[in-house]
């Protein structure tokens, strides 16, 4: 395709406008990050410290909260996986009837918005004490809503990442023949899980990246249904202290900000290392 | 999508699929089960006690339940209706701002001639898209807040700068749409093929002309598309909002994490359930609008 599009020189016009929107641009993206900095390490009248730094780790409720977080996420990240790695694996080598049926149920969450999940969720977990009291079920709900580990968070989570997840699996097995690679391990023997660990995994490497990182993003940085839950993890603290300790609230959303940056990175160059296309993890990004 | 590659789709699905149906058709369906039992479950319960608490009012004495259209009613009215038109008219708003600013970024970086540049302005684009919710909030709290740094340096509180309110919302919600917006056009402007305009060219269009009958046109489900889905996401988004107005300004997200939180008067919640339904509805919508568009623009984006 390139070697036949000839030369795409223009008029030699300068393209004053390109410089401007991307100065421009620059400056909007760049200054509240900076902005941001220069407050957490000024402190007017005391000049530079980096106070706000260095007594994060001994901040209390901080460890705690990402540990949570981190916790939440490893879960979500299994649980979403090992749902809809199988039934995506599934799809492709079967009925086409049941691709439509499983994407819609992977599409749907995308139209409910977090705090409207959370009411049903609120509701939901009130017919517990309501009229479940008497029932072993009691139990599950109470188990559910444990405040060391929310197990309601992973699940809710799970439902809100279902999309994300969906969208980088697909896009990672478009790319790759799936019936033709099971069957040419079935025929040299290889069992089912064999199949799947050692044959079709390695080849959805980065779009199975792409989902996880995705996924502890969005825990990472979930608000919402926490909050309105009572419950206690990272973005929650954050807010939290954000009254007495403003400073300290501003840092850690900043290093937040360079951690997503870091795990994207990270993340590009997976992407680029086996043989599949890499435009997976970016367009399977653009809805979060 | 995959705009340069040679497209290896077709190969993997028509040709052997038929072949292979007759043995494997029981099995499928076992293996996704537990996406779809989980999703039925944790999803659809929820929904479903969304849309019953909407329609119905449990008797406190009695405990007999009605169907009423009460809440909603009162979802629709007063303060909720001021909070519904709020959330609708930031959404618009910041969406139309958004994806204009997008797609003028979007063209600089096409155009670009730096690989360099473009691959590092995606890349800020993909993290800057998903850098919502808190510390967003506190980024701009820092920057443009009463103490905010810039605040100080400007004095922007006496040229009558507020974060804390409508104006500042839209500036702080346009931090994490207008990237979304670049990473979604980007690959429509690249579909426009460098052919295409020659061609034009050559039969005598000017430049305006090519833009008005051939890029537009083919642009157009994309641009729709982005901004619809725009609005979806700026109409969704609370954790920002929460962050940092509280409750200054009217908006749905805000209005119903009160009603569930608050120690209010019993009822308040189904009165959440019923501005939760009717979010679901308009967000529903604007889905609806926008996954046809966005299969229509794939078309011209092989």
């Amino acid at each position: 395709m390139a070697a036949m599009t000839p030369i795409r020189r223009s008029r030699p016009r300068p393209r004053v406008w390109r410089g401007a929107v991307l100065a421009l641009a620059g400056a909007y993206f760049l200054l509240p990050l900076l902005a941001s900095f220069v407050f957490t390490v000024h402190v007017p009248g005391q000049g530079v410290s980096f106070a706000a730094y260095t007594e994060l780790l001994g901040a209390e409720g901080f460890t705690e909260s990402l540990l949570l977080s981190l916790g939440l996420a490893a879960a979500t990240i299994a649980l979403s996986l090992l749902l809809a790695v199988p039934a995506l694996v599934a799809v492709r080598l079967g009925a086409p009837r049941l691709a439509a049926v499983v994407e819609v149920m992977c599409m749907l969450p995308l139209v409910v918005p977090p705090i409207a999940l959370v009411t049903g969720i609120t509701t939901v977990l009130r017919w517990g004490p309501e009229h479940l009291s008497r029932t072993p079920l009691y139990q599950t709900f109470l188990a559910v809503q444990d405040e060391d580990f929310p197990v309601v968070l992973v699940l809710a989570y799970t439902v809100l990442a279902l999309p994300f997840v969906h969208r980088s699996l697909d896009a990672g097995l478009r790319a790759v023949d799936v019936p033709t690679l099971v069957e040419a391990a079935r025929s040299c023997g290889a069992s089912w899980p064999h199949v799947v660990l050692r044959v079709l995994i390695p080849n959805l490497r980065a779009s199975l990246a792409g989902a996880a990182f995705l996924t502890l993003a969005l825990v990472l940085g979930e608000f919402t249904i926490a909050s309105l839950l009572g419950f206690r993890p990272f973005a929650v603290w954050i807010v939290s202290i954000s009254g007495a300790q403003a400073r300290m609230s501003v840092a850690v959303s900043i290093l937040s900000l360079l951690i997503t940056w870091l795990l994207l990175l990270l993340l590009s160059r997976a992407g680029t290392t086996p043989t599949t296309v890499s435009p997976a993890p970016a367009t399977s990004r653009k809805e979060s | 999508m995959s705009a340069p590659t040679t497209a290896p789709r077709p190969t993997g699905t028509a040709g052997g699929a038929t072949a292979r149906r007759r043995r494997r058709g029981p099995r499928t369906w076992l293996a996704a089960l537990p996406l779809l039992t989980f999703t039925g479950l944790c999803f659809g319960l929820p929904l479903g006690a969304i849309a019953f608490g909407a329609v119905t009012r449990t008797d406190p004495t009695t405990g007999a339940t009605a169907v009423t259209g009460e809440h909603l009613a009162r979802s629709l009215q007063g303060p909720y209706l001021g909070s519904l038109v709020g959330s609708v008219q930031l959404s618009a708003l910041t969406a139309f701002l958004g994806g204009l600013l997008g797609v003028l970024i979007a063209q600089a970086l096409v155009t670009s001639r730096s690989t360099a540049l473009r691959g590092a302005a995606l890349t800020a684009s993909g993290v800057l898209a998903n850098f919502g919710g808190v510390p967003l909030a506190f980024a701009f709290i820092a920057t443009a807040g009463i103490s905010g740094v810039l605040t100080q340096l400007a004095d922007l509180t006496d040229l009558g700068w507020n974060l804390y309110s409508f104006t500042g919302l839209t500036v702080v919600y346009l931090y994490f749409l207008t990237p979304l917006m670049v990473l979604v056009i980007v690959p429509a402007l690249d579909g426009l093929r460098p052919q295409w305009r020659e061609a034009a060219r050559n039969n005598g269009a000017t430049g305006r002309q090519f833009w008005r009958h051939v890029g537009l046109p083919v642009l157009a489900p994309s641009l729709l598309g982005g901004f619809v889905l725009l609005f979806g996401t700026a109409f969704a988004a609370h954790a920002t909002a929460a962050a940092l107005v509280g409750g200054s300004v009217p908006l749905v997200t805000l209005k119903i994490a009160d009603a569930l939180s608050g120690n209010v008067l019993t009822g308040q919640e189904n009165v959440a359930l019923a501005l939760g339904l009717d979010m679901i509805l308009i967000a529903g919508l604007v889905m609806a609008v926008y996954l046809p568009l966005q299969r229509r623009s794939a078309r011209w984006l092989r």
